[in-house]
């Protein structure tokens, strides 16, 4: 019998897989510290983050939380800041930083077998971190001329401003940084920042991959011993001011070929009881490459060579983007058909067909994204900070199996309204 | 240590196996042996515009990522100067709608003159998002032309020029096809919870039928030995001074590969790189600098590439890598530092090695280099490495007359 190629093979399907967030291990430091551990994996490998709650929420004065979290590494008392990146390297290690909008982190990837060299180095950064003047002096030159260099690109621009329109330029999610910003800091910001959110701050640490078998010991030896976790750490509360007028253009390189296009309006957090259902109909709309978004606008039209849709990952609030960069002469054509794509779904009823492939889609990722040492710590790290449990991870498979055409079309017409949007091309 | 297991079809078809039973998942990584560097140098540009007409539906398949998304897959692509490679994972129960795709595709594609029409435009697009939309986007163009004058790296993936791309027809397309998306050019790898035996059935019923090609008998100009440094100047409207320098290296076969590789380590692996510490930190020309290779099959490119501090003059900055440079060929390196920049590459491909979507893509890269075993003993390799053979490497990499400068200047008045 000949083969028959133009019948699909039989699948299971992704609504039908069942997915499961591994339970992590959970235990508590001597000073307080909580670890969350997950250990698994083939390779000889680990990774540690200690996350602190020390992200640009709680700077008082514009990009003291980032140029902290940057230098943290760049010397102690006893080692320049050749000697600690010497510490761990020489091992392979890489000790990597992280600032974001409420925490900021401190993470090491290394083989297992040297965690015991490069610990006692990760627990002096936390304790005994010095910010040499000279430091901070080559990072402020160093990060203006980045800074020009960006302001060169109308992507960058343009996600700069997007978040200023929807949330202030005072606010943590819409603020960024300007010459003036970095020629304004000075060591004494960086000591007191890094004395108050790091050495005495709040720390969180995550573990996962292949462990030593004393690692308990060992943490509570070099982390365990610290001065964290002594003082209440009150997140500031930041008022959004977004702006008034929804429609901007602007005019960054006038010989540009493309135009950085950015639509997005305000949305809830992860604990409004919309947000699973609003991520499914993200994805019919430009959530992935089968989307409506990507089919028409890339695949049909060829304006773009990408164009995505997205919910912000951000703790307190969230926002929802258009996001591409489309030929000059083809932008608001692009705009326009982004538009007519939110009416076709505030309009009629997703085919059931559509909406079948996107659930099986997101869950067939999912049960990719719940593989692996580190994808699985990252996903209970992610709802630990959020404040969820991982009752959330299973409401969200439900919703996403459950959810029908009427409940989408619902969605659309409450979040995927043109008038609610903010639109932005940067040329 | 990757097991694997390796089949070959009638058709030429290669096939690995490797098996890890602790994911769910599966990947199918498809490798074609075929890169920029097989172009015809006046219709450039297109063995990358042909990966996106992949996507564009096959013979019996009117379209490639609906079926693979709703089975809960995903995928991409990507085009090198020397191969290209398609990949995608999917829930391992389903792996066999991979096959039935990734076959379709291979058997012969739909060759729909209005997916030509739009990904002609989407390369466009890419091409201007890349490469002119961008400050110092034409760089690389520049140096690959300054490099070569006879090997066909001479040129980017996305094309010598938008003309190129804009201009490709439908019988390009289909001749690319026939003479390189045949089996017998084709490495097959799956990873992930699958069985060397189930796989062997449906290698030989979705692939098996499928007819060989003819032979593709690779005869690329050869670069000739570069005998005298070449320069460039550009000026653009960029906010500060680029220095760009290249040497010309040994290929991925050359004796020389893995302490090539170091070397680049020691120069400009990390924030204890003797570039980074001496140019950035004590010296303070550069405010950005970086040193790689390559990594292309035939003989490559050696780069170091920085962004000058305001004030600090190219001739200076010039003098002060080569005086680097120049350390590498007189001074033998410590025990240490080597120590170090073994143990880095040790650390590297540990964590490569993590996902099934890694293993899949090295154990496809190796079989192309003549033995997928060969990962294996990569490690091995470097480990081996000596101060005197980075030493000597340096030395024939340095050497006068080996090296290309790109002078980037700013002419934005200050």
């Amino acid at each position: 019998m000949a083969l028959d190629r133009t019948t699909a093979p039989n699948i299971k399907d992704a609504v039908d897989f069942d997915i499961q967030l591994k339970p992590c291990q959970q235990y508590v430091l001597d000073n307080g510290v909580e670890v969350y551990a997950f250990e698994g994996g083939a390779q000889e490998v680990m990774l540690m983050e200690l996350v602190f709650f020390a992200g640009n929420s709680y700077e008082t004065k514009n990009w003291v939380a980032p140029a902290t979290n940057y230098l943290l590494k760049n010397g102690t008392s006893s080692k320049s800041a050749f000697e600690v990146n010497e510490a761990f390297e020489f091992y392979g290690a890489y000790l990597n930083r992280s600032c974001y909008n409420e925490t900021a982190t401190i993470s090491l990837h290394t083989l297992t077998k040297h965690f015991g060299e490069v610990i006692p180095v990760v627990s002096e950064l936390v304790a005994d971190a010095v910010f040499p003047e000279n430091e901070l002096d080559i990072y402020a030159k160093n990060q203006i001329q980045q800074l020009t260099l960006n302001l060169k690109k109308g992507d960058f621009i343009a996600n700069r401003h997007i978040d200023e329109y929807l949330f202030g330029i005072q606010h943590p999610y819409g603020k960024y940084s300007t010459e003036e910003s970095y020629n304004q800091l000075t060591r004494d910001d960086l000591v007191a920042y890094y004395n108050k959110y790091y050495k005495e701050g709040k720390c969180i640490v995550f573990m996962a991959g292949k462990f030593p078998s004393n690692i308990e010991s060992v943490l509570n030896k070099y982390i365990g011993g610290l001065p964290l976790n002594k003082n209440k750490i009150e997140l500031p509360a930041h008022p959004i001011i977004a702006a008034t007028e929804k429609k901007y253009s602007i005019v960054n390189d006038p010989s540009s070929v493309q135009g950085s296009i950015r639509i997005a309006r305000h949305f809830p957090n992860r604990h409004h009881p919309d947000f699973a259902g609003a991520q499914v109909l993200n994805n019919i709309f430009g959530g992935f490459f089968g989307s409506r978004l990507m089919s028409n606008i890339r695949e049909d039209k060829g304006y773009t060579y990408g164009i995505h849709s997205y919910l912000q990952n951000h703790i307190q609030q969230s926002a929802w983007l258009v996001s591409t960069d489309a030929g000059k002469d083809v932008c608001r054509a692009t705009i326009d058909e982004v538009y007519k794509e939110m009416g076709i779904l505030r309009n009629e009823l997703v085919d059931i067909e559509e909406l079948k492939l996107v659930k099986n889609y997101m869950l067939g990722s999912l049960l990719g994204d719940v593989d692996g040492p580190f994808q699985i710590i990252g996903r209970w790290k992610s709802y630990i900070l959020n404040g969820l449990t991982e009752e959330y991870f299973y409401n969200t498979i439900q919703t996403v199996r459950a959810i029908q055409p009427e409940q989408i079309k619902a969605l659309a017409n409450t979040y995927l309204k043109e008038e609610d949007f903010y639109e932005l091309v940067v040329y | 240590m990757i097991q694997f297991d390796r089949f070959e079809l009638a058709n030429g078809l290669k096939v690995l196996v490797h098996q890890d039973t602790t994911t769910p998942m599966a990947v199918v990584n498809i490798l074609y042996n075929v890169g920029a560097k097989d172009e015809n140098p006046a219709k450039t540009g297109f063995a990358h515009l042909f990966e996106h007409l992949m996507f564009g539906g096959s013979v019996n398949i009117p379209e490639y990522d609906e079926p693979l998304q709703r089975a809960g897959g995903e995928n991409n692509a990507y085009t090198t100067n020397d191969l290209t490679n398609y990949y995608c994972q999917l829930p391992a129960e389903n792996i066999e709608t991979a096959f039935w795709l990734e076959s379709d595709r291979m058997l012969s594609l739909a060759f729909s003159p209005k997916s030509l029409e739009v990904q002609r435009k989407v390369v466009c697009e890419e091409f201007k998002e890349h490469y002119i939309n961008k400050p110092y986007g034409d760089a690389w163009h520049k140096m690959r032309t300054l490099a070569y004058t006879k090997h066909p790296y001479q040129w980017m993936t996305i094309g010598a020029s938008l003309a190129h791309v804009e201009q490709a027809t439908m019988e390009d397309v289909k001749d690319f096809f026939f003479q390189f998306y045949r089996p017998n050019n084709a490495i097959l790898v799956v990873t992930g919870n699958v069985k060397t035996e189930d796989i062997k059935i449906l290698a030989e019923k979705w692939f098996g039928p499928i007819p060989a090609g003819k032979p593709y008998e690779r005869n690329l100009p050869q670069e000739p030995k570069q005998e005298k440094n070449r320069s460039i100047d550009v000026r653009a409207d960029v906010p500060m001074d680029m220095l760009m320098m290249t040497w010309h290296m040994g290929g991925r076969f050359d004796r020389g590969y893995h302490a090539t590789d170091l070397l680049t380590e020691v120069l400009g692996g990390g924030a204890s790189s003797r570039l980074y510490e001496q140019l950035i930190k004590v010296k303070q020309l550069f405010s950005s600098i970086s040193c790689y290779h390559f990594g292309t099959i035939d003989p490559g490119l050696f780069v170091i590439t920085g962004k000058l501090v305001k004030g600090i003059t190219m001739s200076v900055a010039e003098k002060a890598v080569l005086a680097e440079v120049e350390k590498m060929k007189s001074e033998l390196l410590d025990a240490q530092e080597v120590q170090k920049v073994i143990n880095k590459t040790e650390s590297m491909i540990c964590f490569e090695d993590m996902s099934i979507m890694n293993r899949a893509q090295s154990l496809a890269f190796y079989e192309l280099l003549g033995d997928a075993a060969l990962m294996n003993e990569e490690l091995a390799k470097y480990q081996a490495v000596t101060p005197e053979l980075i030493q000597a490497t340096a030395k024939t990499i340095f050497a006068e007359g080996n090296r290309n400068t790109l002078y980037y200047y700013s002419n934005t008045v200050a």
